[in-house]
């Protein structure tokens, strides 16, 4: 079984490979059948090897492939490892990938680069499976750079409009400094412990660094890096600008499963973590504020990919606080299934798109309801699903957080805030939908129902009310969390959240019309549409100075030497080019010269 | 017979490889290029019959001929291009060959 686990990430990758090089030249059908059936190959191999996981029982599978390289007795092979934590991102991966994949083809029909789309977007789903079956820091650190570049090459895609390309630039420059957190956290750990393996690493933290600040320093750096990646406060600002890209794309790199890569790493060194209980309550606060922030964004966006975008970051603050409160399993299994919602959220939402003619403002939309009858249903599962209403999958999981987390740490202030940001999902999961289906008809759509946009989209939605049920062999990864007693109103409070939420959203809806356009007009709502006004902060703070670094340190006293070295080659150079004169008789007076010169020096 | 001095012959042999090579370098005319290259080259061969004469064997002259050779194959060629080129440009003069520089 353990070679199986190679061809998993290895079929999407040399996909990927033979459409880089030879998918121009391919017609869609073979690029389609290559994209989407390397990815299918995949899961089913992800398929057994996730059955035959949980046949033996759970226990961990750790391959050695090939070597890499060795330097300084450092040996670097291609190691891989097969745990309940990998089986769970591995599934999600290459299930929601594949979904998305085949939605793919539908979207991208027609697109001019066709072949790039589906070579980028399985390059990325072979960096994302290396990223979380590696065995060891060097290669998940090989799979956490792969998944930003294609996130890069992906939100440029359609690299003719220069503000896509910028959007893709912020992208990698913000997730770029949590990058940097994250090496300088390995290295410590490489030059501390000497080995590369993660669990042989961890298991020697735990034994070694017990009271020693190390851990905290390493914990805090690899939270540097998981806050960059996963777009969580302070680094949160470039997911709303990533939707830039393909509606696919944002699907699955920007909801789905690159965003989460932070909630893996974070969850594959808890053990690290676990030493810093400092940290731990850091990452708590930063996902309840990123949560509680990100939502009241949510609530006060127009554009319809801003709104998902921002519910992301604030359902990933829900995993990020779920980490911090020690609530691990609840944090993973949260990801899972926000993975249904949010992938059937987007690709319902790029159908509308492509339906009213890639119209993105919801303020020009409504009263779809009734010429897009499939797509509101998708949307209200969805929505849901995203609010946490009974029954539906993000339920389960959001419930699991905010149930544990108070078990393990009682009613503090960032408890309180995941609670309040409960309430604010599912204001802004009923605005969301209200403002699309309900209300009057502004644009006019054509209903696109392709067979390949709805069947994934079908899928999805039995996924998003039904996936919480999908068992989770988390219980050998993480150390089981004590059970403590959760009180009966705090019970029902949990519960009761998103439901008044909902009655209030109706209530404000239906009597208080007034109430709510003074608040959209107001300044409260438009510091908030603008995510709390960090860009401009971080404009005036970083950009600004940066670009005025430069310009005035244009005619750097650096640069003289090499201004030199090139005037003088190029002085060299047109003395050299006069002497080619083409004339005959100076190249004879030059022989002559050159002959009296050595018989000068001979004699 | 007074036998002439070496260093006469060696005078007489540097005149007229000087004499060529002035020409060379002055005429702008092609063919007289060539022909002040011939010069060169006697004089070349005339210090050779000269060194046989010394020695007293035949080596000098054997080099003699060789030149003379070495000369006819050589200016049978030149004398193609200047052909050739006098074709191209409608005229002799070498430094309107400027243009053929790479």
């Amino acid at each position: 079984m353990a070679a199986l686990l190679l061809w998993i990430p290895l079929m999407p990758l040399l996909s990927s490979l033979l459409l880089l090089l030879a998918g121009a030249r391919l017609g869609e059908r073979p690029v389609a059948l290559l994209g989407v059936g390397s990815v299918a190959l995949s899961a089913l191999f992800s398929l057994a090897a996730i059955l035959s996981f949980s046949a033996s029982d759970g226990v961990a599978w750790g391959i050695e492939t090939l070597p890499w390289f060795s330097a300084l007795g450092l040996e670097v092979g291609f190691s891989l490892h097969f745990d309940g934590l990998s089986a769970v991102m591995v599934g999600v991966i290459t299930g929601v990938g594949l979904l998305i994949h085949l939605y793919s083809v539908a979207y991208m029909a027609g697109d001019a680069d066709f072949a790039r789309f589906f070579a980028y977007l399985n390059l990325f789903v072979a960096m994302m499976l290396i990223l979380v079956l590696a065995g060891d820091f060097l290669l998940l650190y090989l799979g956490w750079e792969g998944v930003g570049l294609c996130s890069f090459l992906l939100i440029g895609f359609w690299y003719r409009q220069p503000e896509n390309g910028y959007a893709a630039r912020k992208a990698f420059v913000v997730t770029r400094i949590g990058d940097v957190a994250l090496a300088l956290g390995l290295l410590i750990l490489v030059q501390q412990f000497g080995m590369l393996n993660i669990q042989d690493s961890v298991d020697q933290a735990r034994q070694l660094w017990p009271g020693s600040d190390l851990a905290g320093w390493v914990a805090l750096l690899l939270l540097g890096g998981a806050v960059g990646k996963s777009a969580q406060l302070p680094l949160q600002t470039w997911l709303p600008d990533a939707m830039a890209g393909p509606t696919p794309v944002s699907a699955l790199i920007h909801a789905a499963t690159m965003v989460t890569a932070g909630v893996y790493l974070i969850a594959r060194t808890q053990g690290i973590f676990m030493l810093a209980p400092q940290v731990l309550q850091l990452v708590a606060l930063v996902g309840a504020m990123t949560l509680f922030l990100a939502a009241c964004s949510a609530l006060v966006q127009h554009d319809l990919k801003r709104i998902l975008a921002y519910s992301t970051i604030s359902q990933i603050g829900y995993m990020f606080f779920a980490l911090g409160t020690g609530a691990f399993s609840a944090a993973v299994f949260h990801l899972m299934t926000h993975a249904f919602f949010k992938a059937l959220l987007f690709l319902a939402a790029g159908q509308v798109i492509m339906s009213l003619h890639h119209e993105q403002d919801t303020r020009r939309m409504g009263g779809l309801l009734r010429p897009m009858p499939f797509s509101a249903l998708c949307f209200a599962i969805g929505c849901a699903a995203l609010a946490a209403l009974p029954l539906t999958s993000g339920f389960y999981s959001k419930d699991a957080i905010l149930l544990q987390a108070y078990a393990q740490g009682g009613a503090g202030f960032a408890w309180w805030l995941a609670l309040a940001g409960a309430l604010v999902t599912a204001l802004y999961s009923l605005r969301l939908f209200v403002r699309l289906f309900l209300g009057d008809c502004r644009t006019l759509p054509e209903p696109d129902n392709r067979p390949l946009l709805c069947w994934p989209l079908g899928i999805l939605c039995l996924l998003a009310l039904f996936g919480a049920l999908i068992p989770q062999p988390l219980h050998d990864v993480f150390s089981a969390a004590p059970q403590a007693h959760v009180p009966l109103p705090v019970h029902l409070l949990v519960l009761a959240m998103p439901v008044i939420g909902l009655v209030a959203g109706i209530w404000l809806l239906l009597r208080h019309r007034d109430w709510r356009q003074a608040f959209a007009t107001g300044a409260l709502a438009r510091w908030w549409r603008a995510g709390w006004g960090f860009d401009v902060l971080y404009d005036w703070l970083l950009v600004r100075p940066l670009l005025w670094l430069a310009r005035v340190n244009r005619r750097d006293l650096a640069d003289l030497p090499v201004q030199l070295l090139v005037w003088t080659s190029r002085i060299c150079h047109q003395g050299l080019s006069r002497l080619q004169s083409g004339r005959l008789r100076h190249y004879a007076v030059g022989i002559v010269g050159g002959a009296v010169l050595i018989l000068a020096v001979v004699l | 017979m007074t036998e002439l001095p070496v260093e006469h012959g060696l005078l007489f042999a540097a005149a007229l490889f000087c004499i060529g090579l002035v020409g060379v370098l002055i005429r702008r005319n092609l063919i007289f290029i060539l022909m002040s290259l011939e010069l060169m080259l006697n004089a070349t061969a005339f210090v050779f019959v000269l060194g046989g004469a010394l020695h007293g064997n035949a080596d000098g002259q054997v080099m003699f001929l060789m030149i003379l050779t070495l000369a006819a194959a050589e200016i049978a060629v030149a004398l193609a291009l200047v052909v050739h080129l006098y074709r191209r440009y409608r005229s002799l003069d070498a430094d309107r060959l400027e243009a053929m520089k790479g």
